[in-house]
């Protein structure tokens, strides 16, 4: 039996939507699809007209069908704003230097300028040395807090106003039920905000909060987009993992749960007086910490050393076992963001 | 009695071709009734796959009696929620897709 699309009553539908269950056509599910995004990011105020906008691009799926698509909104709805593809290169050999040959393709496709930042300028190491130090357990860590920096800094080199992610509903879904597990109230309460920025920070945004995995998968499937789909060779991944499977079978039995756990995470308020930690600059590298030393050079410090355990876990306990962190040992350029004045009014 | 085969193309991919050896498109030929006297559905091409096609670790394709949650499935270009799911009956040239979604950002 061929079902109808509900939106046109007329084509073939292809597609049951995850949050409203209504079955579409393929041009009815492209229309609903970019408009949602284009309504996130009109709702948000997301960008201002002349706004120079980073896409952390990946080469995987999330990151292809976000530009793709950003690119397609800001020609249809006249945004104003420039586009740059910024990738970082972690350096994890068969895995990172293949996607990143997706990335200069996207390049190709889109026409779009393209800025790669390696850990290995940036750091003086590359993660397949950092593996071989520290192994297969927190290379994960060095690898997250590495990024989220090298991310940032390639925005300044960029000179850009903002930064937008590929984080869809389901991985902010995750993360919210992940911190409510972990107790981490001060992320729970970050971790729905579709855009954040610190005082230092370079603004950051989520176009597809609201955006089911399944339909960019579908979206960038029925699109044809070019997109690369290998698991990192180092990552486990063991917590979201677990998280990851009880949220997708969740959506299973009532895909409308992904969209809820947003809200509630949302709706999480914080009792008045609950103390948070206070943001400040990093005394090394002027990248912005609620520590003395950011989480980064901390774990710099730590490979340096041959300590590589120096930041993981109680880093303060850790020091003072250690060793404090000696002055003048900039090791990381110097985090100058031009912009912070401006953008820190904006959000 | 021997039921006919039927031709079935199938597709597997978003890192899902590695349980297939890097295999991203097969042609295999099923009975059109692998369970009489039903025709043969999806529920039961979904088995058939793990029992003849999978190399290595079946439960990062099947979860009970169906698809792992988080990959995809398209008949002919279509959803297969749009199709009836494990109900759908195979049809013989029927193109079936499996995407997987865990893959990366």
């Amino acid at each position: 039996m061929v079902r109808t699309c509900v939106i046109c009553n007329k084509e073939r539908a292809i597609i049951k939507r995850p949050k409203t269950r209504q079955q579409a056509c393929r041009e009815c599910f492209y229309y609903v699809f970019e408009t949602e995004i284009h309504n996130t990011i009109i709702d948000s105020k997301l960008f201002n007209k002349g706004d120079k906008v980073a896409i952390a691009a990946s080469g995987g799926k999330d990151s292809t069908v976000l530009a793709y698509v950003l690119k397609l909104l800001n020609e249809r709805y006249q945004y104003g704003i420039e586009l740059f593809l910024l990738s970082i290169d972690e350096g994890i050999t068969g895995y990172r230097d293949d996607s990143l040959e997706t990335v200069k393709r996207n390049q190709q496709q889109y026409d779009l300028p393209l800025k790669i930042v390696s850990y290995s300028e940036l750091y003086g190491w590359n993660m397949d040395q950092i593996v071989k130090e520290v192994g297969l357990k927190n290379n994960c860590t060095f690898c997250g807090v590495f990024r989220r920096q090298a991310l940032d800094r390639g925005a300044v080199m960029l000179e850009v106003d903002h930064i937008v992610t590929g984080h869809n509903a389901d991985d902010i879904a995750e993360t919210v039920l992940m911190n409510i597990m972990r107790g981490d109230i001060a992320r729970l309460s970050r971790c729905t905000e579709i855009c954040t920025n610190g005082d230092e920070c370079i603004r950051r945004s989520k176009p597809f909060k609201y955006t089911y995995e399944k339909e960019i998968v579908m979206y960038a499937y029925f699109k044809k987009l070019d997109y690369f789909s290998t698991e990192c060779i180092y990552s486990p991944n063991s917590y979201r993992g677990h998280v990851r499977t009880f949220l997708k079978d969740l959506e299973g039995i009532r895909s409308i749960a992904i969209i809820d756990i947003i809200h509630s995470g949302e709706a999480f308020e914080l009792k008045k007086g609950v103390k948070l930690p206070i943001q400040g600059v990093c005394k090394r590298c002027g990248y912005i910490s609620s520590n003395e030393f950011c989480k980064a050079c901390v774990l710099l410090e730590g490979l340096n050393r041959g300590l590589p355990k120096l930041g993981i876990g109680k880093t303060n306990k850790m020091l003072k076992k250690y060793g404090n962190m000696p002055e003048g040992m900039a090791t990381i350029p110097k985090f100058m963001n031009k912009n912070s004045d401006s953008v820190s009014e904006q959000c | 009695m021997t039921q006919p085969l039927i031709k079935v193309n199938l597709f597997f991919s978003g890192g899902l071709e590695i349980l297939f050896d890097n295999i991203k498109q097969k042609t295999v030929e099923i009975s059109s009734s692998i369970n009489p006297p039903n025709q043969t559905k999806m529920e039961d091409l979904i088995k058939w796959i793990r029992e003849n096609l999978i190399k290595t670790k079946p439960e990062l394709f099947m979860t009970g009696n169906t698809i792992r949650p988080g990959i995809l499935i398209l008949i002919n270009d279509v959803d297969w929620e749009v199709e009836g799911e494990l109900e759908y009956t195979i049809k013989d040239g029927d193109n079936i897709h499996f995407l997987s979604t865990l893959h990366g950002g």
